[in-house]
């Protein structure tokens, strides 16, 4: 009747998973209540779980994805400690069985859970704001694409409380995820949380590619477009071609797993090297995926707060794209020493190498930047600053192990460790941190606490060199990764350094939660009222913060790159006249991703635990949801044009002390109301 | 020299944007020290064999050739991000410059030009050390074939006819060829004082061409998760000289057990942290059949916690 | 312009870059494009998989042995066909003429159906003759690669009743335009990959 689930999937006897239970169910329950106590439900559901804006639900991504950090940090200090214990005859506190389900969640959560989210939420939030119009191409398709993504999240916590996690590994390479070796739930709740996110990826893919190259405000061309466009163009086309890959494999993976099949088996044929490389293939592009809105990130934040055009912008439109195709070139360095032979490592470590050239480019385009410029140290120039240092290194790094010999004695030690999440705390948790410092002002009217912010980077840029510069010369020493325990107790040492770093970083965790907490109770204190807080130069912060739900009262004519800086320099200001704004046409809010998303948790958990009945309910009811869906004609909401007329009255956006000098300010009337 | 311990001197120095006391100055050189010292003292910096020497030049040159340009660059950085702060009136203001043609081409050159040199370092060494390459030398080469089981490693000399599981012996200066697979799941077979790894999987083969100097001990672990008992793989490496190596050849053939089918199933069930064991003689041609397939195992629910 | 597309007032030399946001029209339809784009990623990965995995047969019965090339030629012409009608179903949608929707999707349909029943019967006939996808390698990777080109045909079918539904009840809206048009694509776009199909696994057959 309920499949392999029984009381017994409950672990009763892991007292640190039913603490963490306690607490997380004491503190749910109080968020319920107090929502409730406030009658905040229908202003939840209206406002937020049933938007279809791209800002409301930019704004959710991050959300999540702070959320899951707190999660996947957890797992880090938890393994940190465990390391830092288990020196010599030692066993630490966290036997295998724990441990491995740990790491494995860590990965798992950070990459797809953590670093996703936010780097969908930047994309989703400001992509339309910079290109000027008023939403993504499918708004319904957004909120469906985060829902997804957040039952996703839902399944890997569940997991946590009701049966066990994967214990392979982020990537659960067979034999070793074949039933034959894990023969419990874990591996199923990798497999189908990772399938429903992902579909949501995917779909978040199709709609910001659709959206860049057919929905831009009038007159701006390819080359007139911000920078942070491109790099979510580039990215998101490698979601549209990396994802199937994905869900191909898990698909395969999953057929082996549920109906005997032999893609990856030891018997009758199956071939592990296969998946590995099938997941490979979409694994290396995922890790551009994350990277590219980082790097466009920066790239505005370093022209903006340096007062000066980005240096070389076609260099750098060309740099991301050639980034984008190679990244489908170089799997095979993950498995260097999988021994495909001398031509092949060679072909792929040269393949390797070229793409750190349109890297190594972007830098140089950064620091020419700066040159000549006006910086002001924000918070987000700090982020930028600590990024270009760090990441440097880990780009060296890298280009170390893509010779194939050093890979040789490199591969899967703490080295690799160390080179991963220096690439990625330094480019994408560094370039997520400035995203959000740079984007809240525009999303919620008031700046973030400076001095909190600048703590915070402090914390993550000392704890990163204290975590992780430990483990590269421990990976020199020959330790390697996912170890429980380890015999030479002159190691330990360097894994007390490395907690400390990771300490540090709690800090830096914990103080973004209050520096969160003082910028509302300050908001009054750091508000935004012009909507351009920073003096930016892109569209975005023409728009009052937060913008109204069509972002643009009058859809701006672009003339050129960085088009509203050069609005400012020529003291042009856009009034539209009473007469020309129409009534605007917005899509109204949707329950279906939050329905879809319901029927898919259900699915997914009914398949986890072989309830036949129960997945047959969840698949019923996400089609009944299409279905319903399918037959919804009222296509949008009017917005009276005397509601758009008052609101750009209340909120004018006069143009702040911008280039310096004092000129006329020409005023233009436009008749382009839409 | 390794490399690690400076480039994480000079990221601590001036990661703290020079604003350091002096009290954290000196704690933060003791321990990029203690880690320069460290580094050297063993693992992939300290080889003992050919591959493993040939494998630490590469490490040390490309590291060399990239830290002269990423020193240069994270030196621009700051100087830059410092010179060109607003306060400073000092600082010439372009707010117009956004594109140089000479720029762009000495950009694009530098990085390519690097990539260039490393690209033919990549091509070159892949060819000289792929693990299946014969070594050079004068002396015929020892066959050892290799199983990785669950959570053991066992090691069979063919034409010796012994086995021994977690650990191995081999002469001094006599290249050693392994032939590897596994029972199971994948693992990876890695000597880090003697050079390459590579992974064992089940069903295949795979090769590695390994050598050491002198006489010692050295350790050898998986470098590929494998399961609950993973982090147990361990072995000793123990390099004798010629004279001592058949010495200890006759010693084992001396000893009773025998590796045969029902010893081998013993063996390839799920143990944790086994121990070391020896055979006398060897029945047939256990490697094979493991490649086969003949000898696959599965676990339990238990025996996979 | 078709129903549904914005005025875009701008001079005749402006490039389409510069129009400003595209129509409706052309939005969905360029999105559903990339969705089919993204479709073929998930062929090929089936396509690499079973082409590395074809020999591995495991002493069990191979691709040569077990491929009738008569039934999978009636199979084929079934789905072209079907592609023939659907453009000419497109066309009624196009002209509104909802009596030569019904006829000609439903001719489709027919023959979609008819695909379907055919490759059902050779799947049912290949596991009652123990070539199964669990006996081998090979047999999983052929079930996966043509059971999920079956899988997509089904769903096609599916949203084909739909559509006639959704005509049915709301007439040629230009959503329903748009969905008609989108469903044309998918089922296009599935006979170009059952032509790979047929020529890697049932041609190539070894």
């Amino acid at each position: 009747m309920f499949g392999r689930l029984s009381w017994s999937a409950i672990p009763l006897d892991q007292p640190i998973v039913m603490g963490t239970g306690a607490v997380l169910g004491i503190v749910l329950f109080s968020v319920f209540l107090l929502v409730t106590l406030k009658g905040a439900w229908p202003y939840l559901w209206r406002e937020w779980i049933t938007s279809v804006d791209h800002k409301r639900i930019g704004v959710m991504y991050m959300i999540l994805g702070l959320v899951m950090l707190v999660r996947g940090f957890s797992d880090a200090i938890m393994m940190r400690t465990q390391l830092a214990l288990a020196a010599g005859h030692a066993q630490g506190y966290l036997p295998p069985e724990h441990y491995d389900q740990i790491f494995s969640a860590h990965g798992t959560i950070m990459i797809f859970f953590v670093a996703m989210p936010f780097v969908v939420g930047l994309m989703n939030f400001a992509v339309p704001l910079q290109l000027g119009v008023r939403d993504v191409a499918f708004p319904k398709l957004n909120s469906v694409s985060f829902w997804l993504t957040a039952s996703g999240v839902l399944l890997v916590n569940l997991s946590l409380f009701v049966g066990e996690f994967a214990r392979t590994g982020w990537l659960a390479y067979p034999p070793l995820s074949e039933l034959a070796y894990s023969p419990g739930v874990g591996v199923d709740y990798y497999l189908w949380s990772l399938q429903l996110s992902g579909m949501g990826t995917l779909l978040t893919g199709i709609n910001l590619t659709t959206t860049i190259l057919k929905i831009r405000a009038p007159g701006m061309g390819y080359s007139r477009m911000p920078i942070f466009c491109w790099t979510s163009l580039a990215s998101n086309l490698l979601i549209v071609a990396a994802f199937p890959v994905l869900t191909a494999t898990f698909a395969m993976l999953l057929l082996d797993r549920y109906c005997g099949f032999h893609f990856f088996t030891n018997e009758l044929g199956g071939n592990p090297m296969m998946y590995v490389n099938l997941i490979w293939i979409w694994g290396h592009p995922e890790v551009y995926i994350l990277i590219l809105p980082a790097f466009g990130v920066f790239s505005e934040v370093v022209a903006t707060f340096s007062r000066k055009p980005l240096f070389g912008y076609r260099s750098m439109v060309l740099a991301t794209m050639v980034i984008c195709v190679l990244s489908f070139m170089v799997w095979l360095h993950h498995f260097f020493t999988m021994g495909a032979g001398a031509d092949v490592n060679g072909f792929f470590g040269i393949m390797t190498m070229i793409i750190a050239v349109p890297t190594g480019v972007k830098v140089f385009n950064w620091l020419f930047t700066l040159y000549g410029g006006r910086i002001q140290y924000t918070v987000p120039v700090y982020w930028a600053i600590g990024f270009i240092v760090t990441f440097v290194i880990g780009g060296m790094t890298g280009v170390l192990m893509a010779i194939p010999p050093a890979d040789f004695v490199l591969h899967n030690s703490l080295f690799l460790i160390a080179h991963f999440h220096n690439v990625a705390i330094g480019g994408v948790v560094f370039g997520a941190m400035a995203g959000y410092t740079y984007w809240f002002p525009k999303a919620f009217g008031f700046k973030l606490n400076e001095r909190l912010g600048k703590a915070i980077f402090w914390c993550w840029f000392i704890g990163f060199y204290l975590a992780f510069m430990p483990l590269y010369a421990l990976g020199l020493m020959g330790a390697t990764r996912r170890m429980q325990h380890y015999p030479d107790t002159h190691w330990q040492p360097l894994m007390v350094v490395a907690l400390a770093g990771a300490v540090v970083i709690l800090l830096g965790i914990a103080l973004t939660a209050v520096q969160l907490a003082v910028s509302i109770r300050q908001r009054h204190v750091h508000s935004d009222p012009t909507g351009d807080p920073w003096n930016g130069r892109t569209l975005e912060w023409s728009v009052p913060s937060p913008p109204p739900a069509w972002n643009f009262t009058d859809m701006p004519n672009v003339q050129h790159t960085d088009e509203y800086w050069h609005m400012k320099e020529e003291g042009v200001v856009r009034i539209t006249s009473p007469g020309a704004i129409a009534d605007m046409r917005l899509p109204p809010n949707s329950p279906v991703g939050i329905f879809l998303a319901f029927f898919a948790v259900i699915l997914g958990f009914a398949l986890i635990w072989r309830i036949d009945w129960l997945a047959g309910v969840g698949l019923i009811g996400a089609a009944a949801v299409v279905l319903r869906e399918a037959w919804q004609t009222d296509l949008e909401v009017r917005v009276p044009a005397e509601e758009v007329a008052a609101y750009a009255r209340a909120h004018p956006t006069p143009i702040p002390g911008s280039s310096g000098g004092a000129f006329d300010r020409k005023e233009v009337t436009s008749g382009e109301g839409s | 020299m390794p490399i690690s311990g400076w480039a994480c001197c000079v990221a601590e120095l001036w990661s703290a944007g020079g604003e350091l006391r002096c009290k954290w100055r000196r704690l933060t050189s003791i321990l990029c020290g203690s880690m320069i010292l460290a580094s050297c003292q063993e693992g992939p910096l300290d080889p003992h064999g050919p591959i493993g020497q040939a494998e630490r030049v590469i490490l040390y040159d490309a590291t060399a050739i990239m830290l002269a340009v990423v020193i240069p660059v994270i030196l621009l950085t700051l100087l830059f991000a410092w010179w060109f702060r607003a306060g400073n009136r000092r600082a010439t203001y372009r707010p117009e410059w956004e594109y140089a043609g000479r720029i762009e081409l000495i950009i694009w050159a530098i990085p390519a030009l690097v990539i260039l040199f490393l690209g033919g370092i990549a091509w070159i060494s892949s060819h000289e050390l792929d693990p299946p390459k014969p070594l050079q030398s004068a002396t015929p080469p020892l066959d050892v074939e290799v199983v990785s089981l669950d959570w053991r490693w066992l090691f069979i000399y063919p034409r010796e006819r012994i086995a021994t599981v977690n650990y191995l012996v081999i002469p001094a200066d006599v290249p050693v060829h392994f032939r590897l697979t596994s029972t199971s799941v994948m693992n990876s077979f890695f000597i880090p004082q003697l050079g390459s790894q590579i992974y064992t999987m089940p069903g295949t083969t795979t090769q590695l061409n390994l050598q050491a100097d002198k006489p010692g001990t050295y350790s050898g672990l998986s470098a590929q998760f494998s399961g609950p008992g993973f982090s147990d793989m361990r072995f000793s490496l123990h390099v004798e000289s010629a004279a001592g190596f058949a010495t200890w050849i006759a010693h084992t053939r001396a000893q009773g057990r025998a590796l045969n089918g029902t010893t081998f199933e013993e063996l390839a069930r799920p143990t944790r942290a086994g121990g070391e064991l020896t055979y006398g003689s060897v029945a047939d041609d256990p490697f094979q059949s493991v490649v086969a397939g003949r000898m696959t195992t599965h676990w339990s629910i238990k025996e996979a916690l | 312009m078709s129903v549904g597309e914005q005025a875009l007032s701008t001079g005749p030399g402006v490039p389409l870059s510069l129009r400003g946001p595209a129509s409706v029209r052309v939005v969905a339809g360029f999105g559903f494009w990339l969705f089919l784009l993204s479709d073929i990623i998930l062929f090929a990965a089936l396509f690499a998989t079973y082409s590395v995995l074809s020999g591995s047969t495991a002493g069990g019965p191979t691709a040569a042995e077990l491929f009738d090339k008569t039934h999978v030629f009636v199979e084929t012409m079934c789905l072209l066909a079907s592609s023939v009608t659907c453009g000419f179903g497109s066309l009624a949608v196009q002209r509104t003429d909802t009596r030569s929707v019904y006829f000609w999707m439903g001719i489709t349909f027919l023959l979609g159906a008819t695909f379907l029943t055919l490759e059902g019967r050779e799947f049912a006939s290949m596991v009652a003759a123990g070539a199964g996808p669990s006996r081998s390698a090979f047999l999983s990777a052929f079930f996966t690669l043509v059971g999920t080109h079956g899988l997509h045909v089904s769903l096609g079918l599916v949203w084909l009743v739909i559509m006639l539904l959704q005509v049915t009840t709301l007439g040629f809206q230009p959503m329903v335009g748009r969905r008609f048009f989108a469903f044309g694509l998918f089922w296009h776009a599935l006979d170009i990959v059952w032509i790979g199909v047929f020529t890697i696994v049932y041609l190539g057959a070894k």
